[in-house]
């Protein structure tokens, strides 16, 4: 099998090439058949990827242990769940994995885009296959999956048991569907500034490429907060790691794009700024990779390192070279069609949102470059933490936040006073009234308060939108509530949807505060005494330990350790933590002991015990034990976020024609006559 | 010597009932499996000065950690619980804080802080995010309040705009619907 995917992986790369230099030359324009060609490239690449692909799983699911790739991640007695996702467990794996969906996505992207932009898609074909073409000749160079070793091992070393966990599973590809997505994008924008074909319709044929991207970014990101939260047992779920933070840009910047799209969409206007943005966030995906592949940046996620880092350099450096020259080529074709006109417009807002959005993301990548930058300048390594980056970002996280309520509130190109007191007077009610409450609960903490105070704010905002929304067509149609808010949810999916992404973050940000409360305890306890755990809401929790049970499972001893618990004297149950020693098939260690937290979750607080070790090798144990308040609403702001992203870029809703779309693209148009008629009486704005 | 031995036996047995069951009732079947062995939990380990100088510095196992949560987390690190020990011995020592983080600094290096200290070329680090976002939004500010004073635009009707322009109240309402439908 690794015969074939190696001859896969040729074919592939051979493939690539010759689409993108077809591609890219331009002779399909005067020849349809090779513009045919240059799109049925795209496709043997991703045949070809698939290939490769089904040639490493089988050697997985075979347990081929001359495949040193095998070997290296998984062993015979792991659980067939993890043998499988052991394809994305290192980097050979991984770089087969990107060329794999991004082939996939490639093709895709040919055959669900319309007509209407056939004259992009060789271009489209040729960047897809290009950045294919690196990552299989990445792999072919240093990283080849199918590497075979000079003799072939009894058995495997088997997977990191911290990748042994459900979160693994889903949590890569999410975050690689993130980032690999983003190249269709960034495709279709190379094509544009190629093709000189730069009005809308390319933002149009990635809609929801990008939302795709960025919701995919998202779940990833939230289901790597979750793993970090439940495997690794520091008790948090955010620490600001290299890893962590190059998920973090390119979601910053594409969700900024999300939001300056609608400018450019509705006004002409921004549109160097969006290319940029896109141009950027690709670049951004690759750098993620490459800090973490190359060992540049130390980083406890990074579970494979080695010289791929470099050859991912020279990509980064090239590509951005390559993308910013033809951006500046195109600079005159790409003048706005209209200008901002006033500080209190959405526009405006929009556009201070953007400078927020990237501003977090330069500190994210400042403050994580810092430490080279530093021993460069002075000679000096210092560590850039969580301290450094709660210091910087929390104030820019507050400020965004801020904005998120604001940026509805105002209409686009200019809003009156009377408007804006009339738009403001109940979201501002609503933070006062929160702060009011936080004042007489006691709540002191600065940077806490003012993020519940912000989020209560843009509650207000959401809901006092979809409140007058539901109330128009309760006037109008005489509908009920709830079906005037279906409806209205309904006819415009992407204001809505985006509303409701907005709930998600402020869940996010309230959950956040949360943890500015956090208690944690360490004790030691025999079997039968109990500590006890003031939690931040008051309750006294007790935990007595119930013993240490040891026995085996399929790859692993087991240590359980049992802790029943009671808040304020009623019983809650029994938690229990584990220590894991795992084991290849001859009963030899593999990894050092593993711990498996306990976790009790509820609406308010977590209860987060570790079992830390045993002394002396007795059930007389150490347990970390930490009180996490508002945890839960993470996991929730992650459903709400993932659902509204869903609802915005579900099919169907209001459509409009793309020629109409261009003509109120200033404004919009209202029909005054009641509902049945189609003569427009009043054209608002523009 | 029968008699001797059946008498050290019986002491044993008796010494097994009385002692053995104390010695091993908890002992773990597999006595590694849980990993390194634990010290017991002091007054140190849960001392709140201790655990804020602790998370002000950097484990030096190589993880990215605060020694606080290394020593917590990572329960294979070897360095998090001796650092925790040269940390307690300080305080103990009279030390304040400021004077443990300035030892280890001595000792290890700036890159024992978790965050460098705010001065001389550090400061570029805490200042230049802030300073760029700052300095771009005043542009961006500015240059709106002047086109806010040279272009005067009618106020759009966006949602929520205020009632009264000219239009009967039916008409204001069936224009807050159509653009509660239409405005993004």
């Amino acid at each position: 099998m690794t015969l074939l995917g190696q001859f896969a992986l040729w074919a592939g790369l051979l493939a690539a090439l010759w689409t993108a230099l077809v591609g890219f030359s331009g002779r399909w324009r005067d020849r349809p058949e090779l513009a045919a060609a240059v799109i049925r490239g795209s496709f043997a690449v991703c045949a070809a990827m698939i290939v490769a692909a089904l040639a490493l799983w089988k050697g997985l699911l075979t347990h081929d242990f001359n495949i040193e790739y095998v070997w290296a991640y998984t062993s015979r007695n792991l659980p067939d769940a993890y043998v499988i996702t052991a394809f994305w467990a290192g980097q050979k794996g991984s770089l087969l994995f990107w060329a794999l969906v991004l082939s996939l996505f490639g093709a895709l992207a040919q055959l669900v885009t319309g007509k209407r932009h056939e004259r992009l898609m060789p271009y489209v074909a040729a960047v897809t296959c290009i950045v294919a073409a690196f990552f299989i000749g990445t792999m072919l160079l240093s990283a080849n999956p199918f590497d075979r070793l000079p003799v072939t091992p009894p058995d495997g070393r088997g997977l990191n048991p911290q990748l042994q966990n459900p979160g693994m599973v889903i949590h890569p590809p999410m975050l690689y569907l993130g980032y690999i997505s983003i190249t269709i994008p960034f495709a279709f924008a190379i094509a544009a500034l190629l093709s000189k074909k730069l009005d809308t319709g390319w933002l149009h044929a990635i809609r929801k490429w990008t939302l795709l991207s960025w919701l995919f970014l998202a779940i990833g990101i939230t289901l790597g907060m979750w793993w970090a939260y439940v495997e690794l047992g520091w008790g948090g779920y955010w620490a600001w790691d290299p890893v962590e933070n190059a998920s973090l840009l390119p979601w910053l910047t594409m969700t900024a794009f999300l939001h300056s799209v609608m400018i450019q969409e509705k006004r002409g206007m921004l549109k160097r700024w969006n290319l940029s943005l896109i141009v950027v966030t690709f670049l951004l995906s690759i750098f993620g990779t490459f800090i973490t592949r190359s060992g540049v940046i130390a980083s406890v996620h990074s579970f494979t390192q080695s010289n791929v880092g470099f050859l991912f350099l020279v990509f980064l450096l090239s590509t951005g070279a390559a993308a910013f020259s033809l951006l500046y080529l195109r600079w005159p074709a790409l003048k706005p069609d209209a200008q901002l006109e006033s500080l209190a417009s959405r526009e405006a807002a929009f556009l201070f949102n953007n400078l927020v959005l990237v501003g977090i993301a330069f500190s994210v990548l400042w403050g994580t470059l810092f430490p080279i930058l530093s021993e460069w300048v002075r000679g000096v390594k210092v560590t850039v933490g969580p301290p450094f980056f709660n210091r910087v970002n929390i104030p820019l996280g507050l400020l965004l936040l801020l904005l998120t309520g604001i940026g509805p509130l105002i209409a686009w190109r200019k809003t009156s006073p009377a408007n804006l007191r009339r738009q403001f007077l109940w979201p501002a009610g609503f933070g006062l009234a929160a702060a009011a409450g936080l004042a007489v609960a006691g709540m002191r903490d600065r940077y806490a308060l003012a993020a519940l105070i912000l989020a209560a704010f843009v509650l207000g905002t959401v809901t006092q939108e979809f409140w007058r929304g539901a109330r128009a067509r309760v006037r109008m149609y005489g509908e009920a509530v709830p079906l005037a808010v279906t409806r209205l949810v309904n006819r415009n999916r992407r204001r809505y949807g985006g509303y409701l992404v907005h709930v998600g973050i402020l869940v996010y940000f309230v959950a956040f505060a949360g943890m500015a409360f956090k208690v944690t305890q360490e004790v030691t306890l025999a079997p039968g005494e109990t500590a006890e755990i003031r939690s931040p809401y008051g309750h006294t929790y007790s935990f007595t330990h119930l013993g240490v049970s040891q026995y085996e499972a399929l790859n692993r001893i087991v240590s359980a350790a049992n802790l029943e618990v009671r808040r304020d004297g009623g019983r809650l149950g029994t938690i229990k933590s584990e220590k894991r020693q795992h084991v290849d098939s001859f009963g030899e260690k593999t990894f050092e002991p593993s711990t498996e937290v306990g976790i009790r979750s509820d609406l308010r607080e977590d209860i987060y015990v570790v079992y830390a070790g045993s002394i002396g090798g007795t059930e007389r144990a150490n347990f970390a034990i930490s009180i996490n308040p508002l945890v839960w609403w993470v996991w929730f702001g992650g459903v709400v976020l993932t659902f509204g992203g869903l609802l915005t870029m579900w099919p169907g809703g209001r459509t409009m024609a793309p020629r109409r779309r261009r003509d109120v693209q200033a404004g919009f148009e209202a029909n005054l006559a009641g509902p049945d008629s189609d003569a427009p009486l009043a054209e608002v704005v523009r | 010597m029968s008699d001797t031995i059946g008498r050290r036996g019986f002491l044993a047995v008796l010494g097994g009932a009385v002692l053995l069951p104390q010695q091993d009732a908890d002992r773990l079947r597999w006595p590694s499996a849980p990993g390194r062995a634990r010290d017991t939990v002091t007054g140190a380990h849960n001392s709140e000065v201790i655990k804020s100088i602790e998370r002000k510095l950097k484990c030096t196992c190589g993880c990215n950690l605060d020694i606080f949560t290394c020593r917590t987390t990572d329960f294979t690190c070897t360095y998090s619980p001796e650092l925790h020990k040269e940390v307690v011995a300080l305080h103990d020592a009279g030390r304040t804080p400021e004077e443990i983080l300035d030892a280890f600094v001595a000792k290890y290096g700036e890159q024992a802080l978790m965050a460098p200290p705010p001065s001389g070329f550090n400061l570029a680090g805490y200042l230049v995010p802030s300073i760029v976002v700052l300095t771009a939004g005043t542009i961006l500010a500015l240059v709106l309040l002047r086109r806010d004073r040279v272009t005067p635009v009618p106020p759009a009707a966006g949602p929520g705009a205020e009632e009264g322009d000219g239009i009967s109240s039916e008409e204001q309402e069936r224009l807050d619907r159509a653009l509660a439908e239409v405005a993004d």
